[in-house]
């Protein structure tokens, strides 16, 4: 009873974190079929149909199951400790956008077992095909909604927290980077999430309404979905990837034993990303025939967009530049981020270019960009987190040997499961497809290998947080001999109402 | 030792399949002018970013090994730099800028589909092509082009067919290819009938996607005579892996023989619909049409998959009032997945679906001529 009722932002911080592991397997299971599928040319193990849907639900589930939960989970636990708050300002709230999260994803999976299967016009929604879809249309309609106000409201915590419950002295730009990269998170999430809102209740009245928003035989436009869709789109990709930023600026410092190099550029370049983030949009629909005025503005502005994107690589690397470096897993984790996420951001850099992006676009090539920015990108910036934090949070230290090999093995597999999958995009295979050319066998062979791998090595992450939540080697406050921040002057574990006076800030 | 590696080398061995190992790396350089400009931007943008990585990761890699604690390295303490900083904002722009010209010069002409010899309507159906011809050298051509019959029973679940036989070209064969000729300028008009499609063919440079209710623009020029294949881009439903593209640019003389062949039976289509026909032809050439078009969803056995596709043996409207039957099949049903066929078939194809569906599978609901389908319309 005490974790439904629970309104203290560290309980709450722990259901958000152990849902999004739950959901991350649920994910991950499905990745398994589909690679599973993929391993060899012809069907062998799902008609397409259900592949379909394994993509579909797949990313829905990674993205608003496990990575944006799993981001508002540290949010909780971090943001009142890092602020010198005693707990979140809408601690009421704050239990129910987290209790909504089971109900929206039971409702979400249970379309499998409905006429017509689970949802497969891809995690897009596309019409007129995702109106093809069954009974469970509304169903998924209504979990999109669940999520999306559940997403809304820990936005609003979030940004009342950040706004009114500072210590004394702590200024805007003293503000630790992961607060920053939140307070920002959130305004993108509310300025966003009620666009999709909307998107998808449009798709809703066309199916059932009689309305023809999207449909050209009723006068509606089915492209302005997708204008609509992606007006969310492309901010929710920044709000995927902002508080990881925000992550890594913490741990670097720590073992690099230095202080962040340019904190007043990266918050800069953060509420640049965030501003260029809403003016991008397009760059997702170069293929359905805009003006070409159209297709020139946006490829010039998502090039813009990796300024300041390359400003944040470059002063992580400062940061490491004459550091005295020490590489426990949080670290490990840290660096392998920038470099696999730069390698994203490359060939983000690259799909940017509309001529070659008709070349590029729906291939696996964006497949391989995507996961290099959100596996290795976000969900790696979640397992620095994880080990980074976790000492803090339990009082105990994790199994850096097992961390250790966690990372290493990940790691490897990861660039197995990945990096071949650009090759088979410029070679010519099509994204969400079940079946393919036996010219591109190979390196699918290899991916699914990668991917098999990847997907138990997470079993070891699973069983390391286990393992440290049960006991452990006591750690002191401190813990980590760089760390800076009000967090690590609380004691380890820290008390349950975090600052219950507030601190002195330097 | 030795067992533990062989198990998984022998598995891996057989899972490449070895006859056609194919470790393609880059994007092909195509065939067009487009391609190559295409593959040329790829490639300059593909250095920039190695040139950026090599600078970055080098930085990262050095620092790694020689400021590390275990070497005794201390820590220093700066931890801003303006000169730093705008120099990191500034290079990169003017790296951006300088690739942002070539980029627009290649898309202004990509998107320039004035003056062509010729003008090809590409439609997307679920799960197949349709082309027609509408001006230039073979106006008035019209087909539909779908999956290779061998290939779409191979790629059935459990089929036991070994798909590694048909080779590179596996998924990526149809019945009816598209012929264009070659150093003709070829403009490309896209819509779709049902959901959003995207035509591609790596070989030409480009993709585009094919909207219902909307015509896009693109265009190609093909000098060199040859078989470019591609498949289907966009998400279009169940079997958008199972609808490729084949074009084979043929040279002016051959091109126009082919014009020449498939006008002829044009022709005989227009006198066919005129006389009567009977049964067993109608059925003969229904059975066809029913496995190349409406099979995917109502299956070869008449029995549809419940409760998406309906089934057709039965069917209170495939063996009931002909003109409900005309009707829905010329019309499509709105909001359904059942597309509207008054574009994709021609009369006579239509009449004989329409008999094969009526007196097939138990049914005995009697025949449709062509020339009742063409009252129809
Ligand atoms: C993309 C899938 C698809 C294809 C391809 C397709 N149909 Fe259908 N068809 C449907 C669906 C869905 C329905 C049910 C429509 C409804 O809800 O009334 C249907 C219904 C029908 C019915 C009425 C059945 C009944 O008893 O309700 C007939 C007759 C029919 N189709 C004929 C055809 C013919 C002829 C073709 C090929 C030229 C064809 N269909 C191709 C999806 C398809
Ligand atoms: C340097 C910065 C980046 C640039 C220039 C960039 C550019 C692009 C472009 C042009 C596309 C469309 C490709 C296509 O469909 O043809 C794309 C797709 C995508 N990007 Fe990025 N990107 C960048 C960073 C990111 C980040 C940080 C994330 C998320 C963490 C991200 C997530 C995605 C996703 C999820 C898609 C695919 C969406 C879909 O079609 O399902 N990208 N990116
Ligand atoms: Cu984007
Ligand atoms: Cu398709």
């Amino acid at each position: 009873m005490r974790w439904v009722t629970t309104t203290n932002h560290k309980d709450i911080g722990t259901l958000y974190l152990l849902f999004a592991l739950v959901m991350f397997f649920v994910g991950g299971a499905m990745a398994m079929v589909i690679r599973a599928e993929l391993f060899q040319p012809g069907l062998q193990v799902v008609d397409p149909q259900f592949f379909n849907s394994m993509t579909t639900v797949h990313a829905l589930v990674m993205i608003f199951g496990a990575v944006m939960p799993a981001f508002t989970g540290l949010a909780n636990w971090l943001v009142p400790m890092m602020i010198g708050a005693p707990d979140m300002a809408l601690p009421r709230l704050n239990n129910f956008s987290f209790w909504i999260l089971p109900f929206a994803f039971t409702l979400l999976l249970s379309t499998f077992f409905m006429d017509g299967g689970g949802p497969a016009g891809g995690w897009t929604l596309y019409p007129p095909l995702s109106l093809q879809m069954g009974e469970g249309f509304p169903f998924l309609i209504f979990a999109i909604h669940l999520a999306g106000i559940s997403s809304i409201m820990g936005s609003i915590n979030i940004v009342v927290t950040v706004l009114n419950m500072r210590a004394p002295g702590m200024t805007l730009m003293k503000m630790p980077l992961f607060v920053w990269t939140w307070l920002i998170t959130a305004y993108l999430l509310i300025a966003t999430m009620p666009v999709l809102a909307g998107a998808v209740t449009m798709l809703l009245t066309d199916k059932f309404a009689g309305t023809s928003f999207f449909s050209a035989a009723g006068g509606g436009d089915p492209v302005m979905f997708q204008h609509i869709f992606w007006f969310f789109g492309h901010p929710e990709v920044y709000i995927l990837i902002l508080p990881a930023f925000g992550i890594i600026s913490a741990i670097i410092p720590t073992f690099a034993r230095k202080p962040l190099f340019g904190y007043s550029s990266m918050v800069y370049a953060t509420a640049s990303i965030a501003f260029l983030s809403f003016i991008v949009w397009a760059h997702h629909m170069f293929t359905v025939g805009m003006p070409v005025v159209g297709e020139l503005f946006f490829m010039y502005a998502t090039m813009m967009i990796a300024v300041p994107t390359g400003v944040k690589v470059f002063n992580w690397v400062s940061t490491m530049w004459k550091g005295a470096m020490t590489f426990e897993t949080p670290m490990l984790f840290a660096v392998g981020f920038i470099i696999m996420f730069t390698i994203g951001g490359f060939s983000g850099l690259m799909l940017a270019i509309a001529p070659a992006d008709f070349q590029y676009h729906d291939t696996y090539f964006v497949v391989a960009h995507f996961h290099y920015v959100l596996v290795t990108g976000a969900i790696y910036s979640i397992m620095a987190a994880a080990y980074y934090w976790l000492p803090k949070w339990t009082g105990n230290m994790y199994d850096e040997k097992l961390g250790q090999i966690h990372f290493w093995v990940s790691t490897v597999s990861v660039n197995v499961l990945f990096f071949p999958q650009h090759f088979l995009g410029l070679a010519g295979m099509p994204r969400r497809i079940p079946d393919y050319s036996v010219q591109f066998t190979d390196w699918n062979v290899i991916s699914s290998v990668g991917g098999f791998v990847f997907g138990l090595s997470q079993l070891l992450f699973a069983y390391v947080v286990i393992k440290c939540i049960r006991g452990g080697e006591k750690v002191d406050d401190q813990v980590w001999e760089g760390a800076d921040g009000l967090e690590w002057t609380l004691s380890s574990p820290p008390p349950y109402h975090s600052f219950t006076e507030a601190p002195q800030i330097k | 030792m030795r067992k533990l590696i062989g198990v998984p080398t022998a598995f891996l061995g057989t899972a490449f399949g070895s006859a056609h190992a194919d470790w393609t790396l880059n994007m092909t350089q195509g065939v067009t002018q487009t391609s190559q400009s295409v593959y040329d931007l790829h490639m300059i943008i593909f250095w920039v970013c190695c040139a950026i990585g090599v600078v970055v990761f080098g930085a990262m890699i050095y620092s790694m090994i020689y400021h590390r604690k275990s070497r005794g390295a201390a820590a220093a303490q700066f931890h801003e730099s303006t000169t730093m900083e705008l120099m990191w904002t500034v290079v990169p722009i003017v790296i951006l800028v300088s690739m942002a010209i070539p980029a627009t010069s290649t898309l202004l002409a990509m998107e320039d589909t004035s003056d062509a010899d010729m003008t090809i309507k590409v439609t997307g159906v679920q799960w197949k092509w349709k082309y027609d011809y509408v001006d230039g050298e073979g106006a008035g051509i019209s087909f539909l082009s779908s999956l290779h019959p061998e290939h779409n029973a191979a790629r059935l679940l459990g089929s036991g067919v070994d798909v590694a036989q048909f080779g590179d070209e596996y998924l990526r064969d149809v019945d009816n290819p598209l012929v264009i000729p070659t150093g003709k300028k070829v403009r490309f008009l896209l819509t779709a009938a049902d959901v959003i499609h995207a035509w591609w063919v790596p070989d030409l440079g480009w993709k585009k996607d094919a909207i219902p209710g909307f015509v896009n623009e693109a265009w190609t020029q093909v000098d060199e005579p040859g078989v470019y294949r591609g498949q289907c881009a966009e998400l279009c439903g169940k079997d958008h892996g199972f609808m490729p593209i084949v074009v084979v640019a043929k040279a002016p003389e051959e091109y126009a023989t082919w014009v020449a062949e498939q006008q002829g039976a044009a022709v005989d289509a227009v006198a066919s619909v005129a006389r009567e026909w009977d049964q067993e032809e109608l059925v003969a050439r229904g059975e066809q049409v029913y496995a190349s078009s409406c099979a995917a969803c109502h299956q070869l056995n008449g029995l549809g998959v419940a409760p998406a596709f309906p089934a057709i043996a039965g069917s209170a409207i495939a063996t009931g009032d002909t003109a409900a039957h005309i009707d829905l099949v010329l019309n499509g049903k709105a909001g359904t997945a059942m597309a509207a066929y008054r574009d994709i078939l021609n009369d006579a194809d239509l009449a004989a679906v329409l008999t094969y569906q009526r007196n097939t599978w138990g049914n005995a609901a009697g025949i449709i001529q062509p020339a009742a389908v063409q009252a129809a319309r």
